[in-house]
């Protein structure tokens, strides 16, 4: 019963979305603001609709309803409790029902942003916010129904494939559907500009936190899916330029871009039409992303099943939103009037010159990933573009956008002085190349590039440490050299700029996880118990190999003692193959030895003929920095939404308030 | 500076940026792409020793040996030819005779191929692509039904076959 009715609720939310979208532009025609309401009183119910019929197929999840197919095909009596609630988004249908979820979640946000949002923005914003809820309701409903029944009903589900029986993809759908569809905001706010032909600071105030919440998702559902497939995966790499990893880079890209033209945008006015641009193409990006891993082009773990008809669906949505937002874009971007040229050599110069670079990163990452699907339509060979690709390209791109990151931060707006800058970042130059060098010196034989990459990576951390000294220190007559002011005016700055640098520095320390895996070890024997594999600076020894009993799985478990070149103890490590009789299917867990910021990583293959296993063992130094480094770009996103700045709104608001209600005067 | 000269400045630095990465992506073209190829393409194109290839098909039943220092050889067929291929390291977990493989390495002389790289399915029920594909060109694949390529034992566990969605 729940079932069905969580189906008639995702039918209404497709009535109501037609509602959200209709609704504005009946407004604008007959000029009745009070339509205009309506349109958000359908994002809040639409939301609604789709929550409970989201909540009705966890409810059947949770309580094993065999007779549901979706929980059939995903579940299973004896799996684990936190499974049966992620096994939900575990496959294909479960997991555009959470798309659209957070679809109409982030629309009621937006509905609810009262003082934040000018009126008719907002209710252009969600009429395109709608026709985008509405084109994928219809997807779930047509194509893909969570809610189909089977009879007779099975008495047991066939499971959660075991590779997905994970706490990290768990979360990682969830936090990366936040950053995809989060985008969507900043592409329905776009469409409303181009519709409304105006655009200007206000827009870009308005539309600033919500890119900037979507980043920081994608930023930690990025993170977290890399971390998932490091440890998970059994091969010990953290990237791979997969098709799906790209997949959801290059939605990151382009949003990191728009943030950073956004702020020229609401600072100076200018690069109007590109913002817009970006705005179109992150969303556009995003959707090429789920088309590339719910369609069944490529074959990953993310392809849940293939089905033709959902190819050609989904094929068929990306042409409208791309294309139709492109017509539009080419239609009525002439009409929004051109900021004014700015020179080269300032914060605003600077800042194009970042989104060149990334945008540049971005075509080449689209390249790599679209060029083998096109090749093989027309022509049928089929070929791989592999890491090779990749660090030919994105990292030659990626070195000088780093290197202007701290020259950008340490210009000023209009006009800047290169010079003065230079000297500033002078310091910040030297001590890195220091750094460099030092580490190049202690670890003579190694890899050169590793200390090139720490240096940069300390550069990055230096120049942001340096911004807000400097800016707390002050210019010209307000300069002071007193500790005490500058912790004072330090503690003082918006949070912005505290956001702002401690993004940048997370930039740095990823760089410096990165290069340190220059020096990762990794070695390979097939050993008995009592027996030792050396790796790095570690000696592991394989204790003993024993079975264990799991909720649905059964385990073979080595484990091994990990101990230094002089032979102390460091610690013990576990890693086991587990066997899941309900699929058949065997999967290596790896064991994780974390020492600082490092991890001793093992993993087992199979049993030989003679007692034996296969066992593989890496050393990764440092590598924990690259998801650290991630979380703590995500925390300066999150900062800088916190800045007053982003609370208040439009700057007429703070007299109008006796007013109240959000009535602005309208234009 | 004169509107004119700003503007010629962005275009300039705008240019060079666009013909970096196409520079960038031209060079890494040529040098870094791999071709999937099946064991009868292989046997029928006479490919120089040393090119970079994936090759994908069925690993044959019998032909799996585990020699010395986790040294494995293995052949892979799609049953209109066969190549032998040695890797080195730990196989996935999915991998088993019968089923369908890809692996990725270099072409040595006489149709040899030592693989760096073997990948497996990640889920019981579906095949790699690329060698569906193949397969299907040979004509040894009925679409829909995954296990009928493989001689591998029922992997639907209680529920007999796995269907399709």
């Amino acid at each position: 019963m729940i079932v069905e009715t969580g189906h008639f609720a995702l039918a209404l939310a497709l009535a109501l979305s037609l509602v959200q979208m209709v609704m504005p532009v009946w407004a604008a025609r007959s000029g009745d603001p009070a339509l205009r309401q309506t349109t958000s009183q359908a994002a809040l119910g639409a939301f609604a609709c789709v929550l409970f019929a989201f909540a009705a197929l966890t409810y059947a999840h949770v309580t094993s309803d065999f007779s549901v197919q979706n929980v059939v095909e995903n579940s299973h009596t004896q799996k684990p409790l936190i499974y049966k609630f992620s096994g939900v988004w575990g496959n294909h249908e479960g997991s555009m029902l959470l798309w659209v979820l957070i679809l109409t979640l982030f629309g009621a946000c937006v509905a609810g942003a009262r003082n934040s949002v000018p009126p008719r923005l907002r209710a252009n914003t969600l009429g395109v916010q709608g026709l985008i809820t509405f084109v994928f309701v219809l997807f779930i409903i047509t194509t893909s129904n969570p809610f189909s029944r089977v009879v007779p009903a099975p008495l047991e589900g066939r499971d959660l494939n075991p590779l997905l029986q994970d706490p990290g993809l768990a979360i990682h759908p969830p936090l990366l559907y936040l950053g995809y569809v989060g985008f969507s905001i900043s592409f329905a706010f776009a469409a409303a500009a181009l519709i409304e032909g105006r655009i200007d600071a206000v827009w870009a105030r308005a539309v600033r936190p919500w890119t900037l919440t979507a980043w920081c998702f994608l930023t930690l559902g990025i993170a977290m899916g890399s971390y998932w497939a490091y440890y998970e995966l059994g091969w010990g790499g953290w990237w791979f330029w997969d098709p799906v990893e790209n997949a959801s880079l290059m939605p990151w890209i382009a949003g990191t871009a728009l943030l950073h033209s956004t702020v020229v945008m609401e600072k100076r006015d200018a690069l109007k039409v590109w913002t817009v641009l970006l705005a179109i193409l992150s969303f556009s990006l995003s959707l090429v992303g789920t088309f590339i891993v719910r369609s069944g082009v490529l074959t990953s773990v993310h392809s849940f099943a293939t089905d033709p008809t959902r190819g050609v669906f989904i094929l068929a949505i990306l042409v409208l939103f791309i294309g139709g937002s492109l017509t539009l874009f080419a239609w009525r971007a002439p009409l929004l009037r051109q900021g004014g040229l700015f020179a080269p050599i300032s914060r605003e110069g600077a800042l194009v010159l970042n989104n060149l670079f990334l945008v540049a990163a971005c075509a080449t990452v689209f390249v790599g990933t679209l060029y083998p699907l096109l090749l093989e339509m027309l022509t049928g060979d089929k070929i791989t573009v592999g890491p090779p690709f990749f660090n030919a390209t994105f990292v030659p791109l990626a070195i000088p956008l780093l290197l202007i990151v701290p020259f950008g931060q340490s210009l000023a707006w209009k006009r800047g002085d290169l010079l003065a800058a230079s000297q500033r970042l002078f310091f910040a130059l030297g001590l890195a190349l220091a750094t460099g060098l030092a580490v190049l010196a202690m670890t003579w034989g190694g890899p050169v590039m590793a200390p090139v990459g720490v240096g940069l990576g300390a550069y990055l951390l230096i120049g942001s440490a340096m911004e807000i000294v400097s800016r707390a220190r002050g210019y010209g007559a307000r300069r002071t050299r007193s500790v005490g002011t500058i912790a004072r005016r330090a503690f003082g700055l918006p949070r912005s700029a505290w956001g702002t640098a401690l993004a940048h520095a997370g930039v740095g320390v990823v760089v410096i996880g990165i290069a340190a895996q220059g020096w990762a070890a990794e070695g390979l024997a097939s050993v008995n118990p009592g027996q030792s594999l050396s790796v790095g600076p570690y000696v592991a020894t394989l204790d003993r190999v024993a079975p264990r009993q799991g909720p649905n799985y059964e385990e073979a478990g080595a484990f091994l003692t990990v101990r230094d070149r002089a032979g102390n103890e460091v610690g013990q490590v576990e890693t086991g193959r587990r066997f899941y009789p309900s699929r058949q299917m065997t999967v290596t867990e790896s064991g994780l030895l974390t020492r600082g910021f490092s991890q001793v990583y093992a993993s087992l293959g199979e049993a030989g003929k003679d007692g034996s296993i296969g066992l593989r063992l890496y050393y990764k130094p440092l590598v924990l920095l690259i998801w650290l480094g991630a979380v703590v770009m995500a925390l300066g996103g999150a900062l800088s939404l916190t800045d007053r700045r982003m609370r208040v709104g439009a700057p007429a608001k703070a007299k109008a308030r006796p007013a109240t209600s959000g009535v602005v005067p309208a234009e | 500076m004169t509107r004119k000269k700003r503007r010629l400045i962005l275009i300039t630095v705008c240019g060079s940026v666009l013909a970096l990465a196409v520079g960038l992506i031209l060079f890494a073209m040529s040098g870094s792409i791999v071709f999937f190829r099946s064991p009868s393409e292989i046997e029928a194109q006479a490919i120089p020793a040393g090119t970079r290839l994936r090759l994908g098909g069925l690993v044959q039943d019998g032909s799996l040996k585990r020699g010395a220092g986790q040294v494995i050889d293995f052949a892979v067929t799609d049953h209109g030819a066969t190549i032998a291929v040695q890797y080195t390291g730990l196989l996935p977990d999915l991998f088993r005779e019968g089923q369908g493989v890809v692996a990725e390495g270099v072409l040595e002389p006489g149709n040899r191929f030592k693989a760096d790289t073997v990948l497996a399915k990640h889920d019981e029920s579906y095949m790699p692509r690329e060698v569906a594909d193949a397969l299907k060109k040979q004509g040894r694949w009925q679409e829909g039904g995954p296990q009928a390529a493989g001689s591998s034992a029922s992997a639907g566990g209680t529920l007999g076959p796995r269907s399709e969605r």
